[in-house]
């Protein structure tokens, strides 16, 4: 047990050291950091309050604390996916209308262009 | 045929269609002679703007790619902002036959629905169409039958028709990757309506089908749930009670 919560403390700062250096090197967003942050750090708690951890599984009527917590970084997981999911999909709606956008003012270019031209 | 005063536009989604989409153009302009033809390329790697140009075309120069959907709509969203009335929609790869044009043109001034589909299963056995094609063709028109209140002989086609008003629609929202079935529930959910009328299907003029049998499956997976999410977004939008009425 105290082994799997090692491990998973460890791997909760690694999360929190490679979220960091991201934002730090501009490769995420900090606004987009934030949910990867606080997914970590409440894995990295959990997975050092034994007592805490203890209440939550018998909460949960989880028999194997460790196995509550990783129930809950699951949980955590598939709400940050679900999140970036609907990011996603609203930057590529946006990006469509953009480039058709952009397609149609330089097509209204070229035609007032090619007026020109013809006068 | 007379289409200055009809204010018709020829709109062709091309995509590394460089082999065939200059005969489209050229069969298209003898066919409707007087229509323009707006080629939208979604941003291809060969020669299609060029040899579309050369053939007479006025070319909408996506500049990335978007697949079908997000092309076509760019052509009816500047249709619509150049106040076309009638659109008709052939595809670049040369299948559909620019001589059925004036049936399609015809048939939507004079029925008054909204859009009319070029369909290769009127009057005809849709000779041609392979054998996965078919089959999800028939599926197809089981799924629709009871969304649409009526029959549909060919929901996959891309010969389509549409008039101003189903412009405006489909210029603020328009299915992005596989977008014939999905467009026919979009402009039912608003009560248009639709009509057939026969057409030729022809040999691609070049290349081939990317339709894989994977991609075959995806795209039955993801226009199903597409026509589904459609007809729930109706129904969260307009009560019951007007419905009915």
């Amino acid at each position: 047990m105290d082994r799997l919560l090692n491990v998973m403390t460890g791997l909760s700062a690694l999360l929190i050291l490679l979220v960091l250096a991201s934002v730090r090197r501009a490769r995420i967003r900090v606004e987009y950091s934030v949910a990867w942050l606080i997914g970590a750090a409440a894995l990295l708690v959990l997975s050092r309050a034994r007592g805490l951890l203890n209440a939550i599984a018998g909460w949960l009527g989880v028999p194997y604390p460790p196995l509550a917590l990783l129930l809950i970084v699951g949980c955590v997981f598939v709400l940050i996916f679900y999140r970036f999911s609907v990011i996603i999909s609203q930057l590529k709606d946006d990006n469509i209308a953009l480039a058709q956008r952009v397609a149609i003012l330089e097509y209204h270019i070229q035609s007032l262009k090619d007026q020109a031209a013809g006068c | 045929m007379s289409v200055g005063a009809a204010k018709l536009l020829i709109l062709i989604p091309a995509f590394n269609e460089e082999g065939a989409v200059g005969g489209v153009v050229e069969a298209v302009n003898s066919a409707v002679p007087g229509a323009p033809v707006l080629v939208v390329d979604d941003c291809s790697r060969d020669a299609t703007v060029m040899v579309a140009r050369l053939a007479g075309a006025e070319v909408l120069a996506l500049p990335h790619h978007l697949g079908l959907g997000g092309c076509v709509q760019a052509g009816y969203k500047l249709a619509y902002e150049l106040g076309y009335e009638f659109v008709i929609r052939v595809d670049g790869d040369g299948q559909h036959d620019a001589r059925d044009i004036p049936k399609v043109f015809e048939a939507l001034r004079s029925s008054g629905c909204e859009m009319v589909i070029g369909s290769r299963y009127v009057n005809g056995s849709g000779g041609g169409t392979s054998l996965v094609r078919a089959a999800g063709i028939l599926f197809f028109r089981m799924v629709l039958r009871p969304i649409l209140g009526k029959p549909v002989r060919d929901p996959t086609s891309g010969f389509v028709g549409v008039n101003r008003s189903a412009l405006a629609v489909f210029s603020r929202s328009f299915p992005l990757e596989y977008p014939e079935i999905e467009a026919l529930v979009v402009l039912q959910r608003r009560r248009f309506r639709f009509v057939e009328v026969p057409c030729r299907m022809l040999p691609r003029r070049s290349g081939r089908s990317t339709i894989t049998p994977m991609k075959s499956i995806y795209y039955i997976v993801h226009v199903l749930l597409g026509v589904f999410v459609n007809v729930l977004k109706y129904e969260r939008r307009i009560p019951k009670e007007s419905r009915r009425s």
